[in-house]
């Protein structure tokens, strides 16, 4: 489920503002790069989502948007103004905590009314701010409850609550549904959705789980050792990674190891040796001679058969393993050359009595369209 | 497990509990029921200095007489009621003092990284491989007239003649936040040290400034450090003897002093043993209600 249908998507229109930049933005820890010259650009009303593994540097960003961490270099900037060494209580963003970081001494009422009470709020504003707030997050019943009575998916719609209290610019959140199990992450996903929706403001999502962040997010960053490694639309990250890591972090990918040949008529195509195949490049593939690249195909792009078939890309092997998941199957298929290739297929009926079985021989083919070659 | 191991761990888990129960029999319980005792005779001029409860009256009669006189007489002089409020006041404040020095201290070791933390810790225990006595007499040094404290403040030009501190209830608070301070930081930077420090970024996120967060956030959930510290200095500052008679003036009125002079300078030993049993209901007193306190705040 991606934003593909919103109509302003301002990171394509060149002459949008940024609403939040980081620029050239680099952190060291005792000499150890956490982050390594970044920059990224996320517009107003974006769910932006930060993907990356344990370690890529996506929690440190966050924390440097909200303060809590100051850049060794470069700047960050927030609705055309430099926060870099403006401190986490002056800054118009609020954050949701991994961890939730609920006061556990105050009530869920207090909670969040936290931030309204140090901005001088009015004691009646406050009252109608948090009851709608409960309302919103059907809390309504909570309000003085401590944190320690509620359960996990309870204390988590109050630091949501908590967070959105002073209406911030931009909210931020830190792997926000990573403690909740996996029925109540999808519900909350989608309702994370809605309220990003009915508010406008800017999410910014940090996460480690590649299909949380192709749910929510209108962009994804993926980050890897520090670096922004590609920031684009989940439908762009998905079918065109820009790099090995980017393909293989975010689903299931086959990686071929391909050399730039050329024929008579100089006309280039891909040989790889780890699967002794020719295969058609997707587009017009402009790489010299004998420059090593990688082909890459997702396995439900493929196609499985008995027969021989006649096409521009076609592999040979047999059957190794069959793991049946329910809604599709996914098959290891043993390339004659030992190369291990994964297939998956939609189980579209439900006894298929024609699927292929363990160490047939059978036949993979796909488009060349389905495929994407990558340099890095 | 066999019917015989079963017996022997039930008897070792007994024994292990026997133990300290023991202790408190044989130390304290004894001792204190010997001192209440002795707080219900006659002062007399024998030796022991007192006369027995029980007496035989006759073949087969015996006579128990209880004096309740000693506790009527410490009520009836106003000098023993001044010394208990002005004990009270005293640790009162001294434990104040102690607090304010204490938190800040605990509060930089429990921030500190890790090696230095425990180099900050041990410094705050080492003073106890010391010699008590030797310290306060240190203090007496530091403190008096023509002592260290005055000559640099001379030398320093900052005041032109000396201070008088010893001998004030100056010197008491002084010399008692001085020795205690130790069992006020321990508990402190234990309660301290558990602190969620994600807690502190939440409020800061929210809009509290560092002091803010302090008040609203550090302060309530170290109230139990608090509490504990404040009352392992308060407790025996109520009773304490040396540093009021070293450092405190002659009108430095304490409840371990006036018990020092009826047991030694009186030899008045049933008044004596009705102020320490007053003295230790009145430390008792409080330190239950606190208890109850905290077993109410950890029910909820």
């Amino acid at each position: 489920m991606t934003h593909t249908g919103n109509p302003d998507k301002r990171w394509l229109d060149p002459d949008a503002s940024p609403f939040i930049e980081f620029r050239g933005v680099s952190k060291t820890y005792a000499g150890i790069p956490a982050v390594r010259d970044v920059n990224l650009a996320i517009y107003q009303s974006e769910l932006f989502c930060l993907l990356g593994g344990s370690g890529s540097g996506k929690t440190t960003l966050l924390r440097m948007l909200a303060g809590f961490e100051t850049p060794t270099e470069g700047s960050v900037w927030i609705d055309g103004v430099d926060v870099t060494h403006i401190p986490p209580y002056e800054r118009p963003v609020n954050m949701m905590f991994q961890s939730y970081a609920l006061f556990p001494h105050m009530t869920v009422f207090d909670n969040i009314a936290y931030g309204l009470k140090r901005d001088g709020v009015a004691k009646a504003d406050i009252q109608s701010r948090v009851d709608e707030l409960l309302a919103l997050l059907r809390l309504k019943d909570f309000g003085r409850r401590k944190p320690d009575q509620l359960s996990g998916g309870q204390r988590q719609r109050v630091a949501l609550a908590r967070a959105l209290a002073k209406r911030p610019k931009v909210l931020l959140l830190d792997e926000p549904l990573g403690a909740l199990d996996k029925n109540l992450r999808e519900d909350t996903q989608l309702e994370l959705i809605k309220i990003q929706e009915s508010l406008g403001i800017t999410f910014i999502v940090v996460t480690h789980d590649q299909e949380e962040a192709m749910t929510l997010a209108t962009r994804i960053g993926v980050m890897d050792e520090g670096y922004l490694v590609q920031t684009d639309e989940p439908h762009t990250i998905y079918e065109y990674p820009s790099s090995k890591y980017v393909a293989d972090f975010i689903g299931d990918i086959n990686l071929f190891e391909c050399l730039v040949t050329e024929d008579a008529d100089n006309a280039s195509s891909l040989y790889s040796a780890e699967i002794d195949a020719t295969l058609e490049p997707p587009m017009g593939l402009s790489a010299p001679a004998n420059q090593v690249l990688w082909y890459a195909i997702r396995p439900e792009k493929m196609r499985l058969s008995r027969e021989p078939v006649s096409a521009s890309n076609v592999l040979s092997g047999v059957v190794h393993e069959i793991a049946y998941l329910g809604d599709f199957s996914v098959y290891w298929i043993d390339l004659d050359t030992g190369f291990r290739v994964r297939v998956s297929r939609p189980n579209i009926s439900r006894m298929d009595h024609f699927a292929e079985s363990w160490d047939e021989r059978v036949y993979i083919t796909w488009d060349p369209e389905a495929g994407v070659v990558l340099t890095q | 497990m066999t019917p015989k191991r079963l017996f022997q761990s039930i008897a070792a888990r007994q024994w292990v509990a026997w133990v300290p129960t023991a202790w408190l029999l044989v130390f304290f319980l004894v001792p204190f029921l010997v001192v209440l005792k002795i707080s219900l005779s006659e002062s007399a001029i024998a030796m022991p200095p007192y006369q027995p409860l029980l007496q035989w009256v006759d073949a087969g009669l015996a006579e128990i007489r209880l004096n309740f006189g000693n506790y009527l007489f410490l009520i009836d002089d106003p000098l023993y009621l001044a010394s208990y409020g002005e004990s009270v006041r005293i640790a009162a404040v001294a434990t104040l003092v102690t607090l304010i020095i204490g938190y800040p201290m605990a509060h930089v070791i429990a921030m500190a990284p890790e090696p230095r933390r425990t180099l900050l810790l041990i410094l705050v225990i080492l003073p106890f491989w010391t010699s008590f006595l030797l310290r306060v007499y240190a203090w007496i040094a530091i403190l008096k007239t023509n002592g260290l404290l005055n000559a640099v403040l001379l030398h320093a030009g900052l005041i032109s003649e000396p201070l008088v501190i010893l001998q004030t209830d100056l010197a008491v608070y002084l010399g008692i936040a001085y020795t205690y301070l130790p069992f006020m930081v321990l508990p402190l930077y234990a309660a301290l040290s558990k602190l969620d420090r994600t807690l502190l970024e939440a409020a800061e996120d929210l809009g509290a400034t560092p002091w803010v967060s302090f008040v609203t956030v550090t302060l309530p959930l170290t109230l139990p450090g608090i509490f504990a510290g404040s009352l392992l200095v308060f407790v025996p500052a109520i009773g304490e003897f040396v540093i009021p008679a070293l450092l405190g003036g002659n009108d430095t009125l304490m409840i371990g002093k006036v018990l020092w002079n009826e047991f030694f300078a009186n030899r008045d030993w049933p008044i004596a043993s009705a102020v320490a049993i007053i003295m230790l209901c009145l430390i008792v007193g409080p330190l239950m209600w606190l208890n109850r306190l905290q077993s109410q705040a950890d029910a909820t």
